[in-house]
């Protein structure tokens, strides 16, 4: 552990050398053995969300987001192995929006892996994305550890494809978030057959790392933070010792154990979403181990974006949130109670007051 | 004619047609064709809220607020640490417009203000009022 922590902190200084700011929109994920040679890293960019406006303009912001995640990745040392992409590189799923997003993510050194989003798959069904990215569900192994990429934001057929009038309209319909003509997200028979047949070849005791878009479990379904299997995918995947899920799509922080399965989110490098208890219509389910992200402040564009550590001790994920504007967040898996928890505010009394979200 | 112009038409007629009755006095159906009134402005600052016209780079505001949440009307007036002083909400509507927008502020009486307040408040409906609260 402490050759890991001094990466970290060689890692900070690093960055702080090179002027680069305090913060990355970016995780990066490290994953510890017993065998401090077998340690790895990868680095997780999410959720840029690139927004065409109209012939050469793109939304500012939202570019800048991505650019500077891609910036700093570059920047990471130790060199990460792979980079992941979490999902939604686009807002509408438009050609020229995900052709741009490829274009600033072609800055990035080493391979990089990518999650399907809604954003990207409902105007075309992925098939543009299918070209520059490729399959829209894999699994890879990489130093001793069991990949899986999910496809999560597919929904019922006839949602899809008996609906609605034009392509672009399903896309609309889906990407606003809070639209009852929206449809719950879902893995599908297809891939939870897949999965399964692809989970059997590996051993129950491989560290198995799940990416999906949407959380693999059900939070609150108004704004899909969804899965509408999620309970028969987590089934497939208690056998195993140590699994976790890692999930784009909420914006913002979030973490639970469910059994074997440990669940975190990574932030997006586009905007925060408000955590769904500050819906005050809303029913919902935010994993009560949960200690929210710091409420965001809206002049700053880039508030309450962040990037993580994830480092992998023994098979379960440690996260090491660092956020512009704010103390950084460790989530750690604690061994004894075998859950997530935030090694500063996980105790309710040591809470501060721009955590309580209303 | 606008929407809104036929809406305020309506509402003169519907005034008209019960002019006779007293002042102090109100019956169920006045009630409730005030409450749809309200609901049809409240339907309009949705459509706003939702809508990419707002501005001019296509964002919408329930991109970051969905269901307006993270807004807290009942919160206004209060002090905005941003602007350095207590502001209705209105003012910091035209922050959004303007910035993350990139649009034009709306004048404090505007229908289109109008609407979206309306909006942005009825999905806090039940919530307590807590005017200054952070």
């Amino acid at each position: 552990m402490s050759t890991i922590n001094n990466s970290r902190r060689n890692f900070i200084k690093t960055a702080g050398t090179l002027a680069i700011g305090t913060t990355l929109p970016i995780s990066l994920v490290e994953l510890a053995f017993a065998e401090s040679s077998q340690n790895f890293t990868f680095a997780y960019i999410s959720d840029a969300h690139i927004q065409h406006i109209k012939d050469n303009r793109f939304v500012r912001n939202w570019d800048r987001g991505l650019i500077r995640a891609v910036a700093e990745t570059n920047l990471l040392t130790p060199k990460p192995d792979f980079v992941m992409f979490g999902g939604d590189l686009a807002q509408l799923g438009s050609k020229p929006e995900l052709d741009h997003g490829a274009e600033i993510l072609s800055a990035l050194h080493g391979n990089v892996h990518y999650v399907m989003g809604e954003h990207d798959y409902y105007l075309d069904l992925g098939e543009y994305w299918g070209k520059l990215f490729g399959p829209q569900y894999y699994s890879f192994d990489h130093k001793g550890v069991h990949f899986v990429v999910l496809n999560s934001i597919k929904t019922y057929d006839d949602w899809t494809f008996k609906r609605w009038p034009t392509a672009e309209q399903r896309m609309l319909e889906m990407a606003d978030l809070d639209n009852p003509n929206g449809s719950p997200f879902m893995v599908g028979e297809e891939q939870r057959v897949w999965l399964k047949d692809d989970l059997d070849k590996i051993d129950k005791d491989t560290p198995v790392v799940v990416f999906s878009h949407s959380p693999l479990q059900k939070i609150y379904k108004g704004w899909n933070f969804w899965t509408e299997d999620a309970d028969q995918v987590q089934a497939l995947l208690q056998p195993f010792s140590k699994v976790s899920v890692i999930y784009g799509h909420v914006h913002q922080i979030q973490y639970n154990q469910i059994g074997n399965i440990s669940f975190n989110s990574v932030m997006a490098t586009a905007w925060p979403w408000p955590y769904p208890q500050a819906y005050a219509q809303a029913e919902q389910y935010l994993p009560k181990l949960t200690v929210p992200m710091n409420r965001a402040d809206p002049f700053f564009d880039r508030d309450a974006t962040g990037w993580q550590f994830i480092n992998m001790a023994n098979g379960n994920l440690d996260l090491n949130y660092t956020l512009y504007n704010n103390t950084s967040r460790i989530v750690r898996y604690n061994t004894d109670k075998k859950r997530p928890e935030d090694v500063a505010y996980q105790d309710e009394k040591a809470r501060i007051v721009p955590q309580t979200h209303y | 004619m606008s929407t809104y112009q036929k809406t305020a038409m309506a509402l003169c007629l519907a005034f008209a047609s019960t002019g006779s009755s007293l002042a102090d006095e109100f019956t169920e159906a006045d009630v409730q064709r005030w409450q749809q009134q309200f609901m049809a402005v409240v339907g309009e600052g949705r459509e706003l809220w939702t809508s990419p016209k707002l501005g001019t780079n296509g964002v919408a505001c329930a991109q970051c607020h969905p269901n307006a949440a993270n807004t807290h009307p009942e919160t206004y007036p209060k002090f905005q640490k941003q602007l350095g002083k207590v502001v209705p909400l209105w003012q910091m509507i035209n922050w959004c417009l303007k910035n993350p927008l990139e649009g034009q502020p709306l004048a404090a009486d505007d229908p289109k203000m109008t609407a979206l307040q309306a909006y942005v408040t009825y999905e806090r409906r039940g919530v307590k009022l807590e005017p200054g609260k952070h």
